[in-house]
C-alpha cells in the first residue's frame, strides 16, 4: 500500500473540507436566509458539479489553469509556475468539484431552523453576526458536520479531475484513487486491492459518522 | 487622558459581562454539539497533515511510456543505488504524457515509446534537442491467456481470425505508439479490416495488457516487455517479427524547463551502461545503437 498517496489524499481532503467550509458557510446562508434575485442560478452552478461529469469539470479545470488559461497565467505572474500538475490546482478544481457536498447540507440545516428563533433573537437587538454565531451555527452544527465530512470523503474519493489537472505525479498529485488505477495498470492486483479495501473502510467510516450524527437530530421517527 | 473612577467601574462591568457572555456562549455550543471533541480532533489532524511533505532535495521526474512500467522500476533501483539519487516514475501514453508536457508538467525526463513525441516537444521549444537520443528498440507481441482455444504456435497471428477470439485490446492507436504500432502490423499482414469490429482500446499499452490479463478480452497486442512481465509470462506469446515488422524506435528527450538537467543527463547516459542493458535485455528490449551526436531533423 502506498502510504505516500494516502497522506497526500488525506492533506489534500483536508484542506478542501476546511476551505469549503469557509466558503460554503456566507453562500448557504444567502441561498437560505436572503432574498435577492437569480439565485435559482446560483443554486443550479452549486449544484453543477453533481451531476456534471468529472472529465468535463477536469478538461476545463486544465484549460484555465494550464500556462495559458486565464487562472494559470494570473498564478504564473504570481508565484512564477504554472498551476496545472500542483497541489495548489489540485486543491483549487476540488473545491469546485465537491462544492456542492459542502453548501447543500448547510442550506438543508439551515432551512430547517425554527424561523421563529432566529426572529427572536433580532427582536432582541442581536445583530446578524451575532445571530448567526450564537443561534443559526449552534443549532445546525450536524449541517456543517455533514458539510465538512462530506466533502472531506467525496474528496477522498475523486478521480477524474484529478487525473485531468494532476498529471500523476509521485508525493505531488498522485492520490490514492490514482495509485489504486496505477496498481491496477501495472498488474499489481494485490497493491490495488489492499488500498481500495482501506478506502472503502474510511469512507464507509465516515458515512457512518455522519448517519450517527444525523439521526439524533433528522431523524423521521421520534427518538425518545 | 485619565481614568476616572467612573470610567474605570464601566470598563470592568463590560469585560465581566463580555467574560460571562463568552463563558455562556461557551457553554452553549459544548452542550449543543456533542461532537464537539471528535471535531477538535479532526481539527488537530488536519493542522498535523498541513505539514508540508518533504520531497528529497535531487530528484529526477520522469515521464515514461506504459511500455516501461516493469524495466523502469528495475533501472531506476539500480541507478539510486549506484548515484543516491532519487526517481519518480509517472506513466501514460506518451500522447497523453506529451500532451500534459505541453501544458506545463513538471518533469525533466520524458522517455516515450516513440520518436514523434520527442520530436513535437523539440519543435515545441519545449524539449532539449541536443538532449535528444534512442534508448531502446521495443518488439510488439501477440498474447493470449493460458486455456486459450487457440494455438498461436500453429496458427501464428491467423489466430486472431478465429471466431473464438472477440475481443482483441490494444492501446488507443489515437496516443499511444505501440497501439499505433499494433494496427500497422495489422495492415502489413492484411488481416486488419477483419478484426477491426474486434479492437478494444485501452488508454495505454499496460491497461491494454490489463484487459486480457483479466479476462475482459480474449487476446491482445502489446509490448513484449509487458508480455514478458511477472503476472503475464505465463501467457502464450507471438512475436510480430515474423510479420516483418520493425521494432519501435522509443526515443527520450530532457524538458527544457527541467532544473535538473545534469541528473536527468546522467540518467539518460546510465540507460546505456552494460548494466542497464542486461535489465533492458531480460525484459525483451534492445538497446538502441548510438546515433550520431545532437538531434537532426
Amino acid at each position: 500500500m502506498n502510504a505516500e498517496a494516502l497522506l497526500l489524499s488525506l492533506r489534500l481532503a483536508a484542506t478542501v473540507s476546511l476551505l469549503l467550509l469557509f466558503f460554503a458557510l456566507p453562500l448557504a446562508y444567502a441561498l437560505a436566509f436572503l432574498k435577492w434575485p437569480g439565485k435559482f442560478l446560483v443554486e443550479s452552478i452549486v449544484a453543477l458539479p453533481l451531476v456534471l461529469p468529472p472529465t468535463v469539470l477536469g478538461f476545463y479545470a486544465l484549460i484555465a489553469m494550464g500556462p495559458r488559461g486565464p487562472l494559470g497565467k494570473l498564478w504564473q505572474s504570481l508565484f512564477g509556475h504554472s498551476l496545472a500538475f500542483t497541489f495548489a490546482g489540485l486543491v483549487i478544481a476540488s473545491l469546485v468539484y465537491s462544492l456542492p457536498f459542502a453548501v447543500q447540507p448547510l442550506v438543508t440545516a439551515f432551512e430547517s431552523l425554527d424561523r421563529r428563533l432566529l426572529d427572536a433573537s433580532a427582536v432582541l437587538g442581536a445583530s446578524n453576526a451575532r445571530t448567526f454565531f450564537r443561534i443559526i451555527l449552534p443549532l445546525a452544527w450536524p449541517g456543517v458536520l455533514t458539510s465538512l465530512v462530506l466533502s472531506f470523503a467525496h474528496t477522498l474519493g475523486e478521480f477524474g479531475v484529478v487525473l485531468m489537472v494532476g498529471g500523476n505525479l509521485p508525493g505531488v498529485t498522485r492520490t490514492v484513487s490514482i495509485d489504486i488505477y496505477d496498481r491496477a495498470q501495472a498488474l499489481d492486483y494485490a497493491g490495488a486491492q489492499q488500498t481500495a479495501l482501506l478506502l472503502l473502510a474510511v469512507c464507509f467510516l465516515v458515512l457512518s459518522l455522519v448517519y450517527a450524527v444525523n439521526r439524533r437530530v433528522w431523524s423521521p421517527w421520534p427518538v425518545r | 487622558m485619565a481614568l476616572n473612577d467612573k470610567m474605570i467601574a464601566e470598563l470592568s462591568f463590560r469585560a465581566r459581562f463580555l467574560r460571562e457572555e463568552t463563558a455562556f456562549s461557551w457553554i452553549q455550543i459544548s452542550r449543543s454539539a456533542r461532537n464537539d471533541r471528535a471535531v477538535g480532533l479532526v481539527f488537530l489532524a488536519c493542522v498535523l497533515m498541513f505539514a508540508p511533505i518533504s520531497l528529497h532535495a535531487q530528484t529526477i521526474r520522469i515521464a515514461a511510456a506504459s511500455d516501461l512500467q516493469f524495466v523502469l522500476p528495475e533501472l531506476a533501483a539500480q541507478y539510486e543505488k549506484q548515484s543516491g539519487m532519487k526517481l519518480t516514475l509517472t506513466f501514460g501514453s506518451s500522447g497523453n504524457l506529451f500532451a500534459q508536457i505541453q501544458n506545463g508538467a513538471p518533469f525533466d525526463l520524458f522517455l516515450s515509446a516513440d520518436t514523434s513525441y520527442p520530436h513535437k516537444l523539440i519543435e515545441a521549444s519545449q524539449g532539449d534537442a541536443d538532449s535528444y537520443d534512442l534508448y531502446a528498440l521495443g518488439f510488439l507481441v501477440i498474447w493470449l491467456p493460458v486455456g486459450s482455444p487457440v494455438d498461436l504456435k500453429v496458427q501464428g497471428y491467423r489466430a486472431l481470425l478465429d471466431a473464438r477470439i472477440r475481443k482483441i485490446a490494444i492501446a488507443n492507436p489515437e496516443f499511444a505508439p505501440y497501439g499505433r504500432a499494433a494496427v500497422s502490423a495489422l495492415r502489413n499482414a492484411g488481416i486488419y479490416e477483419q478484426v477491426k469490429t474486434k479492437l478494444v482500446f485501452g488508454e495505454n499499452v499496460s491497461q491494454a495488457a490489463q484487459f486480457v490479463q483479466s479476462g475482459g478480452a480474449d487476446a491482445a497486442i502489446i509490448s513484449r516487455s509487458l508480455a514478458l512481465s511477472p503476472p503475464m509470462k505465463s501467457g502464450n506469446r507471438y512475436e510480430l517479427e515474423a510479420m516483418q515488422f520493425t521494432p519501435l524506435e522509443q526515443a527520450a528527450v530532457i524538458l527544457k524547463s527541467s532544473a535538473n538537467k545534469a541528473a536527468a543527463k546522467d540518467f539518460m547516459e546510465f540507460l546505456r551502461t552494460p548494466a542497464a542493458s542486461e535489465i533492458w535485455k531480460s525484459h525483451g528490449y534492445l538497446v538502441a545503437p548510438k546515433p550520431p551526436a545532437g538531434f537532426t531533423r
